[in-house]
């Protein structure tokens, strides 16, 4: 038991560890794509989280509308998504406009990815919700739509 | 070989983040995400320790350890979809002033801690 244990836990942290090398080479592939200027590279953090949290948004929805492998959420939610979005560049990002004499973009910017992010897990959820129950819809068996409350023949 | 260095580093960081979230809720069974909080805090200070002291001293560290540590290991030890989610679900829960407290003791307390981070930074320089 103990090392069917171990094994299981291996497995665990190998998927975080792998989603998290891929969702950081993603990062970084986005920081090298967006233009940035010295002192006020925002856009690359910014895209990534906002980016990040609409994504989370509807894989949690997708998480729990089925019955996902046990390692999907440790390599994707906890490693990929993870790694791929930032909070030290987010304030590190902040922390450069402030080094190069903008405290007002600083304090904009920490305030805008909160209102554009947040808002991105909802409506990343709401996505995914309207296609698993348009899913659900068309299921096999599991159309509540078409079936009548009572089938004929049963009243007494 | 700067994208192996940011992979490697990214690997590392979401392991110790996984672990450390772990470790915290083992800590605390409150259903207020401290350890999200707490990586994304010591992260915040660790990229300004990182970050500062290669811009202080010069030679502390080649520009790929810079890569490894900055891009990679915070990048990655630190969250911002959890976070996003977190407060999401803190919100939506009816927990409104708890999403309220968590969003703004992540944000003042990862500025905190960076400007502890550069302090550091600033203390070693002098010495």
């Amino acid at each position: 038991m103990p090392n069917a244990l171990i094994a299981h836990r291996s497995r665990v942290l190998a998927a975080v560890a792998l989603g998290g090398a891929l969702g950081s080479s993603l990062r970084y592939g986005v920081s090298l794509a967006l233009p940035h200027a010295d002192g006020g590279a925002v856009w690359p953090t910014l895209t990534v989280n906002v980016l990040g949290c609409l994504v989370i948004g509807a894989f949690t929805v997708f998480l729990e509308a089925g019955e996902p492998h046990h390692l999907l959420r440790p390599f994707f939610g906890v490693g990929l998504l993870g790694g791929f979005t930032t909070f030290s560049s987010y304030l590190a990002d902040a922390g450069g406009l402030l080094a190069t004499g903008q405290p007002l973009h600083a304090a904009l910017y920490l305030l805008l990815t909160v209102l554009l992010a947040l808002p991105a897990v909802i409506c990343g959820a709401m996505l995914a919700r309207t296609v698993v129950a348009r899913a659900r819809r068309r299921g096999p068996g599991a159309a509540p739509d078409n079936v009548p409350d009572t089938a004929p023949g049963t009243e007494s | 070989m700067t994208l192996l260095l940011v992979a490697l580093g990214g690997a590392a960081g979401a392991v110790l983040r996984y672990g450390i979230d772990l470790g915290v809720r083992r800590g605390h069974g409150s259903a207020f995400p401290w350890g999200t909080f707490t990586v994304n805090v010591v992260g915040s200070f660790l990229i300004a320790l990182f970050a500062g002291g290669a811009a202080v001293f010069d030679g502390f560290g080649s520009p790929g350890l810079r890569t490894l540590l900055v891009v990679g290991l915070c990048g990655a030890l630190t969250t911002f979809s959890t976070f996003g989610q977190d407060t999401v679900r803190l919100y939506t829960s009816g927990a409104r002033s708890h999403a309220a407290r968590y969003v703004l003791g992540t944000v003042l307390g990862g500025v905190a801690a960076a400007g502890l981070g550069l302090g550091t930074v600033a203390l070693f320089a002098q010495l």
